[in-house]
């Protein structure tokens, strides 16, 4: 359903990453097709090592793929100069990484307003923004924080503001509950499942099965390839009170 | 001894009685100890009532179970296919699981990943549902707590199943022969 390109947000077609050459030649990324239609929230499993975040990396931008093509939103994007390609990660694409990486020095807010800023957004409108984002997060009260001041589920959910503070076409997430204890990931679970509602498609990266399945969908990756795919979607199994050791 | 079990230990050849216990001990190790020696007896008693398995007495040997090599009939064999594809779970039954993979790759009959694969897919959606109802609960309601409980069992299943997959797949790069088996 998500192969026609007109409706893919994200299409890759032989992704290929390669590092070192000849004997030490490694395929982190190894001839990947992917599409991810708009509005969908994809996950990508798999084991230390299998090439997923260096996937993400590659679709969103942060590094160049060895070979393949890649489209956002209906343009191609693997050939473009290193300026657009900057411009386009600021304007198109958040980014949520496992450690948060949030500026230690600047406040809640002026963590989330940076991207606008930095995209020449007026500072009244990207602090609006900002306020409106922590409001959508749960974290309004935490504005005038700093970090140090935040629980990890708390710096994650401002990570997560921040990466929403340019409207961008894709949210790429790279294990964003690693950090995180049971109560703080639900927290990340219901702001992804509200991001989720409202449209915003989502590509998350993550070791965790409960991100995975909670997903539209799910695919695994091997050696740089992709394996299996699961679509998670439709009625419940009923078996809540079976799993509870309650006899059905 | 679920009958299952012992039908699909005697899918890679026929047998002796004390070769399926040898087979069990071997995949079971110290989790088989507690294990009763006549039990694989009665049991395979059962089977041949059923039409699952037949016996032959070896030539010149005592009328004994323990004299017999046993051996799948048709019914059998379909049996333990059924069993194999058959995707179980909440019964925290590890063992059973752990024998349908040492099972499926001595006889050949299912690939060890496929059946991972299958009960990962099953425990995925059952997350699902269970994560579901856990974020649609206000933040320590007593459900929440529950809910939560039922979470962290399935994650630590799936743990195990990728540990499974991790260690059949290592299995199946090596030349062929599984460990453990002679």
């Amino acid at each position: 359903m998500s192969d026609t390109g007109s409706a893919s947000m994200l299409r890759a077609r032989g992704l290929r990453k390669e590092y070192g050459r000849e004997a030490g030649l490694v395929r982190a990324v190894d001839g990947v097709d992917l599409d991810v239609a708009a509005g969908e929230t994809l996950a990508v499993m798999g084991p230390s090592g299998c090439g997923k975040s260096t996937l993400l990396h590659l679709l969103g931008g942060l590094d160049r793929p060895s070979a393949g093509e890649l489209w956002l939103d209906g343009r191609r994007v693997d050939q473009l100069t290193e300026r657009a390609l900057a411009r386009l990660r600021r304007a198109a694409i958040g980014f949520v990484f496992q450690a948060f990486h949030l500026m230690d020095e600047l406040t809640a807010a002026e963590n989330v307003e940076l991207p606008a800023l930095l995209a020449g957004c007026s500072p009244r409108a990207a602090r609006r923004r900002a306020l409106g984002l922590l409001e959508r997060t749960g974290l309004a009260d935490r504005a005038a924080f700093l970090p140090s001041a935040l629980s990890g589920g708390q710096r994650q959910r401002v990570a997560i503001a921040r990466a929403l503070a340019n409207d961008p076409l894709v949210v790429l997430a790279d294990e964003p509950t690693g950090n995180l204890d049971s109560a703080a990931t639900l927290d990340v679970l219901r702001l992804f499942d509200s991001l989720h509602a409202a449209g915003q498609t989502l590509v998350i990266v993550t070791h965790d099965p409960r991100i995975a399945a909670t997903a539209d969908r799910l695919i695994s990756m091997r050696d740089g390839a992709l394996v299996d795919q699961t679509r998670l979607t439709g009625g419940t199994t009923g078996h809540l009170g079976a799993l509870a050791g309650l006899e059905g | 001894m679920q009958q299952e079990v012992v039908l699909a230990m005697l899918a890679k050849e026929p047998s002796h009685g004390y070769q399926l216990r040898a087979r069990l001990g071997q995949a079971l190790g110290p989790v088989g100890d507690a294990m009763n020696a006549g039990q694989i007896y009665v049991t395979l008693g059962r089977l041949e009532k059923a039409g699952l398995v037949t016996s032959e007495r070896a030539a010149g040997l005592p009328d004994r179970p323990d004299r017999k090599v046993y051996a799948l009939t048709a019914a059998g064999q379909q049996r333990v296919a059924d069993w194999l594809a058959e995707v179980s779970w909440p019964r925290p039954d590890l063992a059973e699981f752990h024998l349908k993979l040492v099972a499926a790759a001595a006889a050949r009959l299912a690939d060890p990943i496929a059946i991972v694969d299958a009960q990962r897919r099953e425990l995925l959606r059952r997350l699902r549902d269970a994560q579901r109802a856990a974020m649609a609960e206000p933040d320590r309601s007593d459900a929440a707590l529950l809910l939560e409980g039922i979470v962290l069992r399935l994650q630590a299943d799936l743990g195990w199943l990728e540990a499974c997959e991790r260690n059949w797949t290592g299995r199946r790069g090596q030349s062929g022969a599984t460990r453990g088996e002679s």
